[in-house]
């Protein structure tokens, strides 16, 4: 079944063309969820996140439940929200911030009820200036309406919102690296342990870092109860889900899906999803979830899109965006690309990434540009294998954040699917796709 | 923005050039002093600021960054050691519109790279470089997650829709005929809705977690430095 009878929890509002309006929110039941939260005790509100068992819908995929409960007993926190969408092909925090800024906030304003915290961060990336407009337009309102700010609703909870803007590094979507970024300095993430800036965050502060989706999904949470979330998609992977889809496909979009019920071929292909491939084509390979990940071939189309499920096979459901790429694709040029954007985005602080990334994506120029040798394949593997020893999966890791690890994945896939278009470009001298 | 306090583009900056205009205005102080106020900390407005010295200048002038230093009390080189970590933060002068076009992967796989190829022989520059009118700064640019319109472009930040070349070309008419300066607005200007408010919460409350705060930092560092000099094998290394 392509498309379940599940109910839109996060765009049931994008249909109206006004569905980023106060008016509009308050209309289609805007702010009930924050006033249910509100008569309800902080760790009543933060045990419905728990029963619904949402996994952080960023990439990393962890339970915002247990990342709470990490900060509930300590005495100064903050929240702070990542609305840095930066991994490649990912456009769903996009679509949420500039269509339904309310609902991202009504939800920011229950997890900080639920965390007790009087103050929280919306770090917006910087590239989205009608996302900024419109979360600030919000937010103006919100204020306005005794949505936020002191003893919200009359309820004598008191928290301030401040939407704060990036300034265009992939590498602040790292949970350390942004709070380094709010903090007013480069982007550099920071030494683990500690693991988690619910010990140490935000000014050294306990801090909880949510993604836009995670906080989106709230507001339905706390109004229709975490049973009933729970009770949509399947194992661990409870809810719905955004994934956005594009490449090759007819109609590429952001698509809310059950977690689990539908497939990578659902939604490639289903005329409500998807729509196939544009011109007859054949399915190449796909990315399952961002970048950083592995790629599938055509045998793993018919696998369902859950977190667990997709880690099984060896990969990842990451930040949920799915590229397709058609048989008429060199794969050499399209890893070549990849790499070079961790090439760039690299923050240089690990000697692994810094150099790894930059050497990578000049054997991977020489060999699409023509200049290829017949080391090169070992050569690239060998770096990948520097970089993340054993070029296992999950991967292992000797730089500081993931950014690292995450370069091999997309030059091993394509070695290991396509390694005869390698050698074709190298014996050749030559890309045969032009 | 007037067009005079604009900084030409277009060879190195001469010393004394518009050395007046540089500055942050004084209106620009004030709405810095507001956006530092927002922060536990001033220097986390360190970002907001260079965004509206950039909205004021076009791009962040050696002299702005001196006052930005000022107002969070951080030195000059700080200042210009964080904003040359981010793409957006431009230390050099660019064109009145920059024009972004994406070649990441799903761009890619939908014609970027000839699209990037179209526009830099139409302008005549390269990407990175801006026209000799000063009007357009090309830029060749990362995944910008407006993935489903593709190939992905935007001018001065503002999503444009997916391009082909005619409509490309089109599209730099527009901007230099001036057809687009209602939806975008000159290079720099970046969010034009301004926040209505400061902070509202009890400032008491606020008050005695800051207090708590410089507690629990000042117990964590005692309890570091008494770990410090703990006697061999007490604490120890691992």
């Amino acid at each position: 079944m392509a498309v379940t009878a599940a109910p839109k929890i996060v765009t049931s509002r994008l249909g109206h063309a006004d569905s980023h309006t106060l008016e509009r929110y308050l209309a289609s039941g805007g702010y009930e969820g924050l006033r249910k939260a509100l008569a309800m005790t902080p760790e009543a509100v933060a045990h419905e996140v728990d029963t619904a068992s949402l996994l952080g819908r960023g990439g990393a995929g962890f339970p915002a439940g247990r990342k709470w409960a990490m900060l509930r007993k300590a005495p100064v926190t903050y929240l702070v929200i990542n609305g840095d969408e930066s991994e490649p092909a990912t456009f769903k925090d996009h679509l949420l911030l500039e269509r339904d800024p309310h609902q991202l906030l009504e939800g920011v304003l229950i997890a900080a009820y639920a965390l007790q915290v009087t103050q929280a961060f919306i770090y917006i990336r910087g590239e989205f200036a009608l996302a900024l407009e419109r979360v600030q337009a919000a937010l103006n309102d919100a204020y306005a309406a005794g949505a936020v700010g002191s003893d919200i609703f009359g309820s004598g909870f008191s928290v301030d919102v401040v939407v704060h803007p990036g300034a265009g590094a992939y590498i602040c979507g790292e949970e350390t690296a942004l709070l380094e970024s709010l903090e007013g300095k480069r982007g550099f993430p920071r030494i683990k342990p500690p693991f988690f800036p619910a010990a140490v965050g935000l000014y050294g502060e306990p801090t909880v870092v949510n993604n836009v989706e995670t906080m989106s999904n709230l507001p339905w949470i706390v109004v229709n109860g975490g049973a009933a979330f729970a009770a949509l998609g399947g194992g661990r992977s409870t809810g719905t889900r955004l994934f956005a889809l594009a490449g090759h496909v007819n109609n590429p979009g952001v698509f809310e899906l059950e977690m689990v019920k539908t497939t990578f071929s659902d939604l490639i292909h289903a005329p409500a999803l998807g729509g196939g491939i544009p011109h007859g084509r054949a399915l190449k390979a796909f990315i399952p979830g961002g970048v950083s990940a592995p790629w599938f071939g055509p045998d793993r189309i018919d696998l369902p899109l859950g977190q667990d499920e997709v880690a099984e096979a060896g990969s990842m459901l990451g930040s949920g965006s799915v590229v397709v790429m058609d048989d008429h694709t060199c794969a050499v040029r399209a890893s070549w690309r990849i790499t070079r954007f961790f090439a760039r985005e690299s923050c240089g602080q690990c000697t692994p990434c810094r150099e790894g990334s930059g050497w990578l994506e000049r054997i991977m120029r020489r060999i699409e540009n023509g200049h290829g040798r017949e080391a090169d394949l070992g050569l690239l593997l060998d770096a990948c294998d520097n970089i993340s020893p054993g070029l296992d999966w999950p991967p292992q890791q000797t730089t500081i954040c993931v950014l690292g690890p995450s370069i091999p994945s997309s030059i091993a896939s394509a070695i290991e699917m396509f390694r005869d278009e390698f050698l074709v470009h190298i014996k050749e001298g030559g890309c045969p796709y032009g | 923005m007037t067009a005079a306090a604009r900084t030409p583009v277009g060879g190195p900056r001469r010393a004394g050039d518009h050395a007046a205009s540089a500055h942050l205005s004084a209106d620009a102080r004030a709405r810095a002093r507001e956006v530092i106020a927002l922060y536990p900390h001033p220097r986390s407005a360190l970002i907001p600021l260079c965004h509206l010295a950039q909205e004021e200048q076009g791009w962040l002038t050696p002299e702005a960054m001196v006052d930005i230093a000022g107002l969070l009390g951080v030195t000059p080189a700080e200042v210009l050691g964080t904003a040359s970590f981010y793409d957006m933060l431009h230390t050099e002068p660019v064109g009145s519109h920059v024009v972004s076009v994406c070649t990441n992967i799903a761009c890619l796989l939908n014609g970027a790279a000839e699209l990037l190829e179209h526009a830099e022989s139409s302008l005549g520059v390269n990407a990175g470089g801006t026209t000799a009118d000063g009007s357009i700064t090309l830029e060749e640019s990362e995944c910008l997650a407006d993935c489903d319109r593709a190939p992905c472009v935007q001018v001065n930040h503002r999503f444009v829709g997916a391009q082909t070349p005619a409509s490309f070309d089109r599209l730099v008419a527009d901007l230099r005929a001036g057809a687009r300066a209602q939806d975008i607005p000159d290079h720099g200007t970046l969010v034009r809705v301004r926040r209505t408010t400061g902070l509202q919460a009890d400032s008491t409350t606020v008050a005695a977690e800051r207090a708590a705060m410089a507690e629990a930092q000042a117990g964590r560092a005692a309890a570091a430095e008494a770990a410090k000099t703990a006697p061999e094998g007490v604490g120890g290394h691992p």
